[in-house]
C-alpha cells in the first residue's frame, strides 16, 4: 500500500497541474462553508440578542395590569380601570405558592434636579421586591426596604444614564435630588441593563418607595391603587400554576362572578420573549440548510471534476496498475485529492465566513457569533462532502482494466 | 476466487525458489476468448508453453496473431479464458486483482514501445513509482532509484523530465523503473518500436547486458526480424497458435 504523505504529495501535485480548475472547483466548496458559517452566525447572534433581553427583562416574570374598563359601550383598553391595589400585591405574595416575588408599580414622568443639572426620566415607585424580579443589582449603594416603604421614605435608586447626567463622573450615592421638587435622598446606583425589548434606555429611570410615589409624587385616584403588579415565579415550569393561582386570587379578591369578566390581565412576557426566541432558532436553522445546500453543490463540483479528471488520466492508472498500484492505491489517490480540494476549500471557506460575519456585523450593525462549534460543523460536513462525492471517481478510476488504460489516447 | 490454503501456497514458493534450475513460466493450454458483440473472437488457442529462468525470448507474428495477448497473460494483466498459466509454480488464474498487482509490482517490469513514462515526472519520480506501491520506505527509494538510473547509463538525468529526454533515453528510463524493484521477468512489447536503428541498437544491447549479467529473464515481443536476433529463442504466432518455436544460434 501507498503511504500516506506521498498520496498528499502526488495529489497535491495533480492538483497544482490544473491551479485554476481547482480553484474553481474549492470556489464552490469556499462558498459553501462559508455561507453556512455566516448563516449560523448571524442566526445564532440574534438568537443570543433574544436571549439577553429575557435576562435583562428579568426571567419567569408575569405582569398583571389593571383590566379594561367600559363607558357606555365604548371599550376603553387596558388599564384605563384602576382596580389594583398595594393589597392584592401582598396577597399574592402571601398566597400563591408559586410566586416567589412580587412588586407593584406605580409610576410616571418627573423633571430630577440636581444643582445645575436637570433630565426627565421614569420615575418608578416599587418595593424591594423588584431588584430580584428584574435580577437586577447595584453598582454602589444600599437597596431600599421594606421599612422605607413603610414610612414612604424620601430616598431613590437611580439608573446610570440618570447618574450620567446628573452627576457626571461625581459619586451620587448620599447627593440629594429633586424629583418634581421634592427632595430625595440617592441610596444607590443601578448596574447597567441596556435596552429593553421595545427599544427603552431601562438605565434611564429612578426607583423609589411605592408609598413615596403614592403620596408625595404622583397621587392616586384611591389609597393603594397601583399602576401594574410584577411578579416572578419560582421557576420556568410554575409559570402556568403561577398564572391560574394570581387569576384565581384576584377574581375572588375583587369578587367577580363566574360569568363576568376579569377586570384585570395577567401576562407571561418570558414566554412570550422565549417564542421569539424559539423562532429565531428556526430561522437559524432554515438559513444554514440553505446555505448548506450551497456546500452540496459544491460538493457536486468536485465530483464532477474528479471524474473530468480521473478519464484524462487514464493513461496514467493503467501506467500505475501495470507497475502494481492496487485497487485501494489508485482509490486512495483520487480520495485524497478530493480530500485535499475539500479541506483546503473547507479551511479558505472558514477564513471567508468569519470575515463575513464579521462584515456583516460592521455594516448592518446586527451582532453575529461565530461559534467553535458551527466552525468545526461546516469544516466537518465539507470533509464528508469531499469524502462522499470523491469516492465514486476514485471507485471508478479504481476499476478500470489496466489493458484498456494504458492503450487510452 | 479459490483461494489456495497458506501453507500449500507457501510451500510451493519454497518449492520455486529451491530450484536453480526451474521453469519459470509455463502455460497449459490457454485460451483467450473475446466477446464482440455476438461475435466470439478467439484471440489465443491452446498455446502451451515453458520459458526457463533466465532465457532471452522473441515473440513474433503479425497483428492479430494473438502476441500482445499472449504477453499480457504473461504479464499478469489478464487472465486466460481456459487453462493454466503458472508463474513462478504460482497458478496466476485463481489470483485476484490485488494479488496480480502485486506479483507485476514484485516479480515483472514491463517495458512499452510508448515508453509509458509519467509526464511532467522526473526520470528519478518515475523509476521511484514501482516502490511506492510495496510498502519501501520513502528514504530508501531514492538511493535504489539512483542506482537503477546508472545501470541504464543515465546517471545525472534524474531530475530530467521525459520531454527532456530522447527516445532511447526515455525508454532507459522505462527499463530502470522496470528493474528497480528486482524483477525476475522483463516483458518488453516492440521496445524498439519508437526508435531509430542506432538507438534500438542501443536498448537491445542493454536488454542483452541485463540478460548475461543479472540473469533476468527477457521476453520481448516485435515483429522485426533483426530485434528478434538479439534474443536466443523466437516463438511465432499465427491466428491465436504459436506456429514455431525456435532456439537460435546467437550467444
Amino acid at each position: 500500500m501507498i503511504d500516506i504523505p506521498t498520496a498528499i504529495r502526488i495529489s497535491f501535485r495533480a492538483l497544482k497541474r490544473n491551479k485554476m480548475r481547482s480553484a474553481l472547483t474549492m470556489l464552490g466548496i469556499i462558498i459553501g462553508v462559508g455561507a453556512v458559517i455566516a448563516m449560523l452566525s448571524i442566526g445564532m447572534g440574534a438568537s443570543k440578542r433574544i436571549a439577553d433581553q429575557i435576562s435583562s427583562i428579568g426571567s419567569n416574570l408575569i405582569m398583571i395590569l389593571p383590566g379594561a374598563t367600559t363607558s357606555a359601550g365604548v371599550r376603553m383598553g387596558s388599564g384605563t380601570q384602576i382596580t389594583l391595589t398595594i393589597d392584592d400585591a401582598e396577597a399574592i405574595q402571601n398566597e400563591c405558592p408559586a410566586v416567589s416575588d412580587v412588586a407593584p408599580v406605580h409610576n410616571g414622568v418627573a423633571q430630577v434636579v440636581f444643582g445645575s443639572q436637570n433630565w426627565s426620566t421614569a420615575v418608578t415607585g416599587t418595593t424591594p421586591g423588584m431588584l430580584a424580579i428584574r435580577d437586577w443589582s447595584l453598582d454602589s449603594g444600599r437597596p431600599f426596604t421594606q421599612q422605607d416603604v413603610r414610612s414612604a421614605a424620601k430616598v431613590c435608586l437611580i439608573g446610570r444614564t440618570v447618574s450620567d447626567n446628573l452627576f457626571g463622573e461625581a459619586d451620587p450615592v448620599g447627593q440629594v435630588i429633586r424629583i418634581d421638587k421634592v427632595p430625595f435622598t440617592v441610596i444607590g446606583v443601578l448596574s447597567v441593563k441596556g435596552q429593553s425589548p421595545q427599544g427603552q434606555d431601562q438605565d434611564d429611570s429612578v426607583y423609589v418607595p411605592i408609598t413615596t410615589a403614592q403620596k408625595k409624587l404622583f397621587g392616586t385616584m384611591f389609597p393603594g391603587m397601583v399602576r401594574r403588579i410584577m411578579v416572578k415565579a419560582r421557576s420556568m415550569e410554575d409559570m402556568e400554576t403561577a398564572e391560574k393561582q394570581i387569576t384565581e386570587l384576584l377574581r375572588q379578591r375583587h369578587r367577580i362572578g363566574p360569568k363576568q369578566e376579569n377586570d384585570f390581565t395577567v401576562r407571561n412576557l418570558t414566554s412570550i420573549m422565549q417564542t421569539a426566541e424559539q423562532s429565531t432558532q428556526v430561522m437559524t436553522l432554515l438559513l444554514a440548510a440553505i446555505a448548506s445546500v450551497s456546500l452540496l453543490v459544491g460538493g457536486i463540483g468536485i465530483m464532477n471534476i474528479m471524474l473530468v479528471s480521473v478519464t484524462e488520466r487514464t493513461r496514467e492508472i493503467g501506467i500505475r496498475m501495470a507497475i502494481g498500484a492496487k485497487t485501494w492505491d489508485i482509490r486512495m489517490q483520487f480520495v485524497i485529492e478530493a480530500l485535499t480540494l475539500s479541506i483546503i476549500g473547507g479551511i479558505a471557506g472558514i477564513i471567508t465566513g468569519i470575515s463575513a460575519s464579521k462584515i456583516i456585523a460592521m455594516i448592518a450593525g446586527w451582532s453575529t457569533i461565530v461559534s467553535p462549534l458551527s466552525i468545526f460543523l461546516a469544516f466537518g460536513f465539507s470533509g464528508m462532502v469531499g469524502l462522499f462525492f470523491g469516492f465514486y471517481p476514485a471507485y471508478k478510476a479504481s476499476m478500470l482494466n489496466p489493458i484498456d488504460a494504458l492503450r487510452y489516447e | 476466487m479459490s483461494q489456495l490454503p497458506e501453507h500449500k501456497r507457501s510451500r510451493r514458493l519454497l518449492r520455486a525458489q529451491d530450484s536453480s534450475k526451474m521453469t519459470l513460466i509455463q502455460t497449459k493450454d490457454i485460451s483467450k476468448i473475446y466477446r464482440a458483440g455476438s461475435v466470439e473472437v478467439n484471440a489465443l488457442m491452446n498455446v502451451s508453453a515453458r520459458i526457463e529462468a533466465g532465457e532471452f525470448a522473441a515473440i513474433m507474428g503479425p497483428s492479430g496473431s494473438g502476441k500482445s495477448t499472449f504477453m499480457n497473460i504473461l504479464g499478469c494483466l489478464d487472465t486466460p479464458s481456459r487453462g493454466q498459466y503458472l508463474l513462478d509454480g504460482t497458478d496466476v488464474g485463481t489470483l485476484d486483482r490485488d494479488e496480480r498487482a502485486n506479483i507485476r509490482n514484485k516479480k515483472i517490469g514491463f517495458v512499452f514501445q510508448g515508453f509509458n513514462l509519467l509526464p511532467r515526472t522526473s526520470a528519478i519520480e518515475n523509476v521511484e513509482l514501482p516502490m511506492l506501491y510495496n510498502g519501501l520506505p520513502a528514504k530508501d527509494r531514492k538511493g535504489r532509484a539512483e542506482e537503477a538510473l546508472k545501470n541504464v547509463g543515465l546517471a545525472g538525468r534524474e531530475e530530467s523530465y521525459p520531454s527532456q529526454l530522447s527516445g532511447g533515453q526515455q525508454q532507459r528510463v522505462a527499463i530502470a523503473r522496470a528493474l528497480v524493484n528486482n524483477a525476475a521477468i522483463i516483458l518488453a512489447d516492440e521496445p524498439t518500436g519508437n526508435l531509430d536503428t542506432k538507438t534500438s541498437a542501443e536498448v537491445m544491447e542493454l536488454f542483452t547486458r541485463l540478460n548475461t549479467e543479472s540473469n533476468i529473464t527477457v521476453i520481448l515481443v516485435t515483429h522485426e526480424q533483426d530485434i528478434a536476433e538479439y534474443s536466443r529463442r523466437i516463438i511465432r504466432f499465427l491466428d491465436g497458435r504459436i506456429i514455431s518455436d525456435e532456439r537460435t544460434g546467437r550467444s
